[in-house]
């Protein structure tokens, strides 16, 4: 009776060995407690099309931003499809710190200068304490600067200049499909007297991931109070976001040439339905300028 | 009774004896550098979780890939993002065994070298690696260090043609851990 006892606790002894060499070592060690992570890269750009993104640049980097806009595709062969009317906005954003981004830029049409500050009041996050959405404030001032020709009235810098302030919304549902709302308001000082100075808008953004480096974008401005019904258009740009490297390509079909909030916002006339379609794209490179301070190389 | 007691005895010897034999880090510091003719990049992540067990020789590490810091900011989310898309795939993990533990004296001050292999899990792809392990042993202190370098294109991380002079097709990890007993 004796002997049987002592065996089976050495073979209970024996087996406890095997099972627990072949135990995960690492379990009882792995912090399992559920952290607070952000949410990144919902849109592959600081821009969905026209509009702003819910994405910040990272501090430190500097974004280099390239726009053409194109006539309309339906004026035939000609004007080869729109491409031989191009109008264009240079820019440059740079990322002051990881929750706030400035930027200028010049565009073609009108000779339009402008520029804005973006700052992430809440960066979307998983886990505890995490926030389900990105809330993003934008500011941005425009001045069309283009010659004055005629020489009996005097233009003023007043009447040059526009505003804009913006909240965006947006959340990433998944890895391929990221959605965001942007209440706009648009403030121009002088306008014809049939127009509003304030005009209400909201935009809707969102992107459809196919691939790692290509995604599907649409943007869309709902304009509340714009310009006649049988005049005015809501700016509509569907495309295709490409990353390669640094650089992002952004091929797109619109209706509108606008580049800047209050250009296309307030400035759209073509229709969808009547083929004044115009074919544009965005061309962005990141560049690191300010590298992250404190990083100690070892190689 | 008396056999209950006994088996019981036994049970607790048994878990007592195996949380002697294990040590552990939540602080091991994991880089890697890849050196190509246009750039050289490196990132570091030092939370990486490490056993060690004493009496088998098995080894294994854990660490989250969003953990790697880089110089540039960019850098890192490329990684992310695009490399290895650690959303999808949160960790990387080393599970493996010293070839022949009797050789490391964990008691006795000094420094060992010896094979550890066993299986990388890297983006989703396992793969075997083998490499040299340097255990020092200093006033009963255990720590280790290992460096070793793998083929990135063998653990699914494809490098776009447009940056291949940026980014080596073989990276060198550094491993270093400073141990402590499990309590």
């Amino acid at each position: 009776m004796q002997i049987k006892t002592i065996a089976s606790v050495i073979i209970l002894l024996a087996l406890q060995q095997g099972l627990q060499a072949q135990n995960d070592l690492l379990k009882g060690v792995e912090d399992s407690t559920p952290h607070k992570q952000y949410v990144t890269n919902a849109f592959k750009s600081s821009r969905v099309i026209n509009g702003h993104s819910m994405e910040m640049l990272g501090a430190g980097v500097l974004d280099l931003r390239i726009l053409h806009r194109f006539g309309p595709v339906n004026q035939g062969v000609s004007q080869f499809f729109g491409l031989d009317q191009a109008s264009m906005r240079l820019g440059f954003d740079y990322g002051i710190c990881k929750n706030l981004t400035a930027g200028i830029g010049r565009t073609t049409t009108n000779k339009d200068i402008d520029g804005f500050l973006k700052y992430r009041l809440i960066q979307q996050a998983k886990g505890p304490g995490g926030w389900p959405v990105s809330v993003v404030l934008v500011a941005g001032m425009s001045i069309q600067t283009y010659k004055n020709l005629d020489t009996s009235k005097t233009i003023s810098f007043n009447e040059r200049a526009g505003y804009y302030y913006q909240a965006i919304v947006g959340r990433k549902f998944s890895e391929r499909f990221t959605l965001q709302l942007s209440p706009t308001l648009v403030h121009r000082n002088v306008v014809v007297p049939a127009d509003d100075n304030d005009i209400y808008a909201l935009g809707i953004g969102g992107r459809f991931k196919i691939s790692r480096r290509v995604a599907f974008v649409a943007d869309y401005f709902y304009v509340a109070n714009g310009l006649p019904h049988d005049v005015g258009t809501n700016p509509l740009s569907i495309g295709f976001d490409i990353e390669t490297g640094g650089h992002v390509f952004q091929l797109h079909f619109s209706n509108t040439s606008g580049m800047n909030e209050r250009a296309f916002i307030t400035g759209t006339t073509n229709k969808w339905g009547k083929g004044d379609i115009q074919f544009g794209f965005n061309l962005s490179r990141v560049f690191t300028i300010k590298k992250k301070p404190g990083f100690t190389k070892a190689g | 009774m008396k056999k209950g007691m006994l088996l019981a005895a036994a049970l607790v010897a048994g878990i007592m004896t195996f949380s002697q034999d294990r040590i552990f880090t939540r602080k091991g510091e994991i880089s890697f550098y890849s050196k190509a003719p246009l750039e050289n990049i490196e990132a570091h992540n030092k939370a990486a979780v490490s056993v060690i067990d004493k009496a088998t020789g098995q080894l294994e590490f854990s660490v989250l890939m969003k953990g790697f810091e880089f110089e540039k900011a960019l850098q890192q989310e490329h990684f992310n993002e695009n490399y290895v898309e650690s959303d999808k795939y949160p960790k990387a993990s080393f599970k493996g065994k010293m070839a022949d533990v009797s050789k490391v004296k964990f008691t006795t001050d000094g420094s060992y070298t010896v094979p550890v292999s066993g299986q990388l899990t890297l983006h989703g792809i396992t793969k075997e690696v083998t490499a040299n392990a340097t255990i020092a042993v200093k006033g009963g202190l255990v720590s280790g260090h290992t460096e070793f370098t793998i083929v990135v294109d063998d653990y699914k991380i494809s490098i776009p043609a447009l940056v291949k002079d940026k980014i080596a097709k073989t990276v060198k990890i550094t491993v270093n851990a400073n141990y402590e007993n499990m309590k």
